[in-house]
């Protein structure tokens, strides 16, 4: 089934529409130089600083996971913690069967996948702030039903099996390298989704809902297909938290400070732009090391900046820094130019898009 | 016995979700606000009457005097600034503040009050004393005593919004902002109006819980904000007497629930919220069914 049911937009005469390749191939280049520095990372820093790292690996795998749900489909769901939670019980399940937690990953994502289609059918006709605390009642009711089984721990928990036999080195780095395979994974599939037809309608739908349903988007299969992806990428990062973590405890893996991070992260960044979340990791990292001995008072600050972001600053640090340098490190809108024009890289477009919810 | 017992404690307690509920619906109907702050103000406000209480040792029931106004007051201010400058930049980011609003006022409780819960101690016998009806039925006095403040405050915010000057205003702005704008209604200030009336409920309904069962920094979101949402959907959107209905629903639901095994009383109530949601989306009480 295809996303947009007939396609009529032709650009007008003696413009044309392109999309700035000499940008992506400088990137393409750095992100992945960058990728092969941190894959080297487990040899040549302490597996202190590795293990803070993989913390920010699953901060940033959500926050891009809920910038894609809140920042380009006006989705704000405040239940993504269900997905962490049931990615982390996956890992939990299969590993008391005697499979590998670290093979299990993938696993985890598709499952929290599949069990996002059900989930979105109960929540997919309330709109705006009813769809963010019918998602919260659905986690919170998934977490209840996982304290019913004590075999899986009950409402206590337990310790994750089947990584015993690793030597500690050994498991940090795994853990690790799994986690930055989670992260360049969802990146990846953010930044590939966005760049095809489903950023385009999403776009459509973000900028006028009724105009892009009329023009033919099939809306509810473009929320939908986001939905799913989410749902799959938080899970991927509730699998990586179990690992990292080695116990899966109901009341921390289905806590909604997990939504509250990815949520600051996502605002504090730049909601609706890929490298904005990246950027909230590093500031969410930085303040969460200053303040790590002054318990709750990071997310008390992190929350206090994202309210000051979302009213006085609405793109985020990106948004700042973009109107500054004019960068994109990951294009993914579509520049209008004359014919004959060349492309140039640093070009902004001609209004910072407003958002919209959904 | 013990089924017919549950249903009564049920429906009492319904009174107190309605309670929960009534300021949330209130916000939506006239704003189109989802505060997700809203249960985390309510147990502000149960914090502030235990603190005006130990502090000035007045009676429990003078403390609603001095927390009601505080809480309506707040409630105009916040929405006179933080709420309504959300509003006029998108609905989205009226969601991202107030779920940022209520995770700040949760770890800042969790911070400065610790995470242990603290009850409205109120040394009135009319309070923890009850009264038993045949010969297993034990009915507390608080409860009743809830279930009609519930239902006074839900006649009071209806006859207010249809009777009263400001309650014509907040119906008018409402219905079409621009008309009533038009007409000469400085919406901005009617919006404070009907924030500072849900907040009021939002401080009976805290101070409520506080002296039914207790206060600990995360009750806010998993008892009153998520209990008061389910009410709200299984009474039907936008309607105040479905949400006393709504409450009553989810109360028994909870009750029997807890009949069958003391673990699921929760559960049992969003089971009745989800089945809602996907039998009778609209709820029970739909405003397009009664007009």
């Amino acid at each position: 089934m295809s996303l947009v049911s007939e396609t009529t937009a032709r650009p007008a005469a003696g413009f044309r529409v392109a999309r700035s390749r000499r940008n992506v191939a400088w990137t393409g280049a750095a992100a992945l130089i960058v990728v092969v520095v941190l894959a080297f990372f487990p040899y040549i820093v302490y597996s202190g600083t590795t293990t803070i790292v993989v913390q920010a690996f699953i901060v940033l795998t959500m926050a891009s996971m809920w910038n894609l749900l809140a920042g380009y489909a006006g989705l704000v769901s405040v239940g993504q913690q269900a997905f962490v939670g049931l990615g982390a019980y996956f890992v939990l399940i299969l590993a008391l069967h005697g499979i590998s937690p670290f093979a299990v990953l993938p696993v985890a994502a598709i499952g929290c996948g599949v069990v996002a289609l059900p989930l979105w059918w109960l929540v997919s006709r309330l709109r705006s702030g009813y769809f963010a605390i019918a998602t919260w009642v659905l986690a919170a009711t998934i977490m209840l039903i996982i304290e019913k089984f004590s075999s899986i721990g009950g409402g206590t928990g337990m310790p994750l099996p089947g990584l015993a036999g690793l030597s500690p080195a050994l498991l940090t780095a795994y853990t690790y390298w799994a986690g930055l395979a989670v992260t360049v994974v969802a990146l990846a599939a953010v930044y590939l989704l966005l760049r095809g037809r489903l950023g385009l309608v999403l776009t459509a739908i973000r900028d006028d809902e009724v105009a892009a349903r009329s023009s033919g988007a099939r809306v509810g299969l473009a929320r939908l297909l986001v939905f799913v992806v989410a749902g799959a990428g938080c899970g991927a990062a509730g699998a990586l938290l179990a690992i990292s973590q080695l116990q899966v405890q109901p009341g921390a893996v289905f806590s909604v400070q997990w939504t509250a991070e990815m949520a600051f992260v996502t605002i504090i960044g730049g909601l609706g732009t890929i490298e904005g979340p990246i950027l909230g990791t590093a500031v969410y990292m930085v303040l969460q090391q200053t303040l790590a001995s002054y318990n709750a008072w990071y997310l008390i600050i992190l929350g206090l900046v994202a309210i000051a972001v979302a009213l006085f600053a609405r793109r985020g640090l990106w948004g700042l820094v973009d109107e500054h340098l004019h960068v994109r490190l990951f294009p993914v809108g579509y520049w209008l130019r004359r014919d004959g024009e060349r492309p140039r890289g640093l070009r902004r477009p001609a209004k910072p898009r407003e958002q919209r919810p959904g | 016995m013990g089924w017919v017992n549950a249903i009564i404690q049920g429906v009492l307690t319904g009174g107190l979700y309605a309670l929960f509920a009534c300021g949330l619906s209130l916000m939506f109907g006239v704003m189109k606000v989802v505060n997700l702050a809203h249960g985390d103000l309510a147990v502000v406000a149960g914090y502030v009457a235990i603190g005006v209480i130990t502090v000035t040792h007045i009676p429990v029931l003078w403390s609603f005097l001095i927390v009601v106004p505080l809480m309506a007051l707040l409630g105009y201010v916040l929405q006179r600034t933080i709420i309504q400058g959300a509003l006029d930049r998108s609905v989205l980011i009226t969601l991202l503040v107030t779920f940022g609003l209520s995770v700040v006022i949760e770890n800042g409780l969790l911070q400065f009050f610790s995470a242990n819960s603290r009850a409205i101690g109120t040394g009135l016998s009319l309070v923890s004393g009850s009264f038993t009806l045949g010969s297993q039925i034990q009915i507390g006095y608080l409860l009743v005593v809830i279930f009609a403040v519930a239902v006074v405050v839900l006649l009071g915010l209806q006859y207010f919004l249809s009777r009263s000057r400001y309650g014509r205003l907040i119906r008018a702005v409402a219905d079409d902002r621009e008309a009533a704008q038009l007409a000469g209604a400085d919406y901005r200030h009617v919006f404070g109006i009907a924030a500072a009336l849900a907040f009021g409920t939002v401080a009976l309904a805290g101070i409520a819980y506080g002296m039914y069962s207790q206060l600990s920094p995360t009750t806010g979101t998993d008892t009153i904000l998520l209990f008061a949402f389910a009410a709200v959907v299984i009474g039907g959107l936008g309607s105040l007497w479905g949400t006393l209905l709504g409450g009553v629903v989810l109360g028994v639901a909870q009750q029997i629930g807890a009949q069958i095994n003391i673990s699921d009383e929760v559960l049992a109530g969003y089971i009745v919220f989800l089945a809602v949601l996907v039998l009778r989306p609209q709820g029970l009480i739909s405003r397009r069914a009664q007009s």
